[in-house]
């Protein structure tokens, strides 16, 4: 008796399967690719079944919203156990899909603004999450052993044949569909709009099966802009440090900043401190970054040759087209994102990232992670992490690396700046030091195998205070790792417990320097010495081309 | 309201004579009143502030500040309104700074 030999294109017929129930059940009102979008429960109840691995974007800015709702509205003895694969918990109905026992498991990256909801859903058994990631490593997951067998997507534009415009926010959308598509699942888009001939194609119609024209527009979460009447002295101080101590100090030429106040008050500190400094086209000449409305300033002066965009940022798209020779911007004018090349680009072409946290550690191990809230990372391991596999040198790599690796008997190599930004205090008296990171508890309330560490303390190369820099390179012992931290934190009960001795000689050694080392004068640390105060003022320098979201419309 | 005094002795910076007030009495802000006033060679501190129970940290602050400038007869007067130590030791360091007209 012979054995059955294996069959191999299951997921072709499968799809098949799927496509066919589709066509069935919406007859006449397919007209192509295209479904009418009240029909859109009939197809996600014919072409998902139970179990799927649903990839659904939410992205940082972009949200297929439409698709989102009418997937958190399906009949769960239908459809349950989804296997939802998303980069961001932005919206309510990310979260009611596993209320309703529509989806069961999650791998995710972000989930800022539903942190609290993912923890209560956790802790009652409604949500197993297989793993937080960072976005890239999500991503690449997609192409391994989490292919999407159905994805939803938003676009701005399709036309007849399927094919998609993407535009300024095209973020996460081409590696979900091609890994969707390249393992025979389904990809459906919701778009802005019809139209007979694109600005642009994007993703190819090939790719696509259907197209659903929503209501209204997709959501769009103006996440990167940052009001800078918010801007603190403090954090006016630490930007003043930040630029000196560690900009001009390893001449940083190419660099991420995570999201921010703090970094925002770098980036308005660009076109006076640093000016003033003598550091344009010296630094901060290359950026991985959104298109933040507070580097605006900075691109208008001269310090910004070029930018490319993880997303793009609500009231941005005139002045965006307005600066193609900053922006990506495409031969149709307009500019394109992309998520996945960004993340790989502040990973190995970036020479710094700098960004703020909740805590740190004794080690330098920084975490986001607080009780009762599971928020996730976001970019941060991957743009905050040593790219091991880099090869090509550059000043400030090389000068990071032989720090770190002065008087060792090791080979020569060059480092990632990763720069951690906090002030000691947070909000409520809150100490940003900790012995013990609340991250550990959090890990055995949620059940999570390690606790959730947003940045190694290995990878972190320098912590900056409102009391400091620590530069963790030049540490030669945990002991003096220890002591170079509690040195910057400030009057938290970890710097209270600083070794007075070993704090001042470790200054004497330079491994920690206060702001009058520097020679950052202090009276200058002021809110006027940003470039913008207000919204008003950001408008102002775009020549008028910014329009701030009406949120952020205050006068 | 809790009010805290502190005395420093031997100190050896002088001020100049005029009296200088800087920032603002406003949520998470202080309010710093410095001024030259011959008492010993002593730098004197009063604080009043919103925010009970931080003597300790207030302290350490002080204690440092003093250590910093080593100033001799001078009194300041602080009204805080839940300033962190971060925002407290900058503005007195301006304070210093304002009076003595010194690039740091």
């Amino acid at each position: 008796m012979s054995a059955p030999s294996r069959v191999w294109d299951t997921l072709q017929s499968n799809r098949a399967g799927r496509l066919a129930r589709a066509r069935s059940v919406l007859g006449a009102a397919l007209d192509g690719k295209a479904v009418p979008g009240a029909r859109i429960k009939d197809l996600l109840h014919n072409v998902l079944e139970c179990g799927d691995r649903v990839c659904l974007e939410g992205n940082n800015q972009k949200q297929a919203d439409f698709l989102g709702k009418a997937l958190a509205g399906l009949d769960p003895d239908r459809i349950n156990n989804l296997h939802m694969l998303q980069s961001v918990l932005a919206l309510p109905e990310h979260l009611d899909v596993f209320e309703r026992g529509i989806a069961s498991k999650l791998d995710f990256s972000f989930s800022g603004p539903q942190a609290a909801r993912v923890a209560k859903l956790v802790a009652s058994g409604q949500l197993n999450i297989g793993a937080i990631h960072t976005y890239l490593e999500l991503f690449s997951r997609y192409f391994i052993d989490l292919p999407p067998r159905v994805c939803l997507v938003a676009a701005e534009a399709a036309d007849r044949h399927g094919n998609l415009y993407t535009g300024p926010n095209t973020e996460d959308t081409p590696p979900i569909v091609e890994a969707t598509a390249f393992k025979n699942g389904i990809v459906i888009v919701q778009v802005n709009r019809i139209m007979d001939v694109l600005p642009r194609v994007d993703i190819p119609g090939d790719w696509v099966d259907f197209v659903v024209c929503s209501p209204e527009p997709y959501y769009i979460e103006p996440l990167f802009t940052r009001d800078p009447a918010l801007i603190s002295e403090i954090q006016v101080l630490m930007a003043m440090m930040a630029i000196k101590g560690i900009y001009a100090e390893y001449g940083v030429e190419r660099l991420n900043h995570g999201i921010g106040f703090d970094t925002a008050a770098i980036e308005l500190l660009l076109p006076t401190y640093a000016e003033s400094l003598g550091l344009r086209g010296k630094i901060a000449r290359h950026w991985a970054l959104n298109p933040h409305p507070a580097l605006i300033p900075a691109i208008e002066a001269g310090f910004v040759e070029s930018v490319h965009s993880f997303g793009s940022e609500l009231g941005m798209e005139d002045y965006i087209r307005a600066r193609p020779d900053v922006f990506a911007v495409g031969p149709d004018g307009s500019m394109r994102s992309n998520r996945a090349m960004c993340q790989a680009a502040g990973h190995y072409a970036c020479d710094m990232f700098i960004g703020s946290t909740l805590q740190i550690d004794l080690q330098g191990n920084s975490s986001t992670a607080t009780l009762g809230r599971i928020a996730g990372f976001g970019g941060a391991p991957n743009m905050g992490a040593d790219a091991r596999g880099r090869r090509h040198a550059s000043p400030a790599w090389l000068k990071a690396g032989r720090q770190a690796r002065e008087g060792r008997n090791t080979i020569p190599r060059g480092q990632k700046l990763v720069v951690q930004i906090v002030e000691t205090f947070r909000e409520h008296m809150q100490p940003a030091f900790v012995d013990r990171l609340d991250a550990w508890e959090l890990a055995e309330q949620a059940g999570f195998e390690i606790p959730p560490v947003m940045i190694y303390g290995d990878d972190v190369t320098h912590i900056l205070t409102e009391e400091g820099i620590a530069n963790l390179l030049l540490c030669r012992s945990d002991e003096e790792r220890e002591q170079a931290i509690r040195g910057v934190a400030g009057y938290t009960p970890v710097g209270m417990a600083r070794d007075k001795r070993m704090v001042e000689n470790l200054r004497d050694r330079g491994i920690i320097v206060r702001a009058e080392d520097l020679g950052v004068d202090k009276r200058l640390a002021t809110r006027d010495l940003l470039a913008a105060r207000n919204m008003k003022d950001l408008v102002r320098a775009s020549g008028g081309l910014y329009s701030p979201p009406r949120r952020f419309r205050n006068w | 309201m809790e009010t805290l005094t502190y005395r420093f002795e031997n100190g050896t910076r002088a001020l100049p004579p005029q009296p200088r007030v800087v920032g603002v009495v406003g949520s998470g802000n202080l309010e710093v009143l410095i001024e030259s006033m011959p008492q010993g060679g002593a730098c004197t501190v009063e604080i009043k502030t919103a925010a009970a129970g931080f003597g300790a940290t207030w302290q350490a602050v002080m204690l440092d500040f003093h250590e910093r400038w080593q100033l001799m007869d001078a009194s300041i007067a602080i009204n805080d309104m839940g300033a962190t130590p971060a925002v407290v030791s900058l503005r007195l360091d301006q304070a210093v700074e304002t009076m003595l007209g010194a690039l740091s």
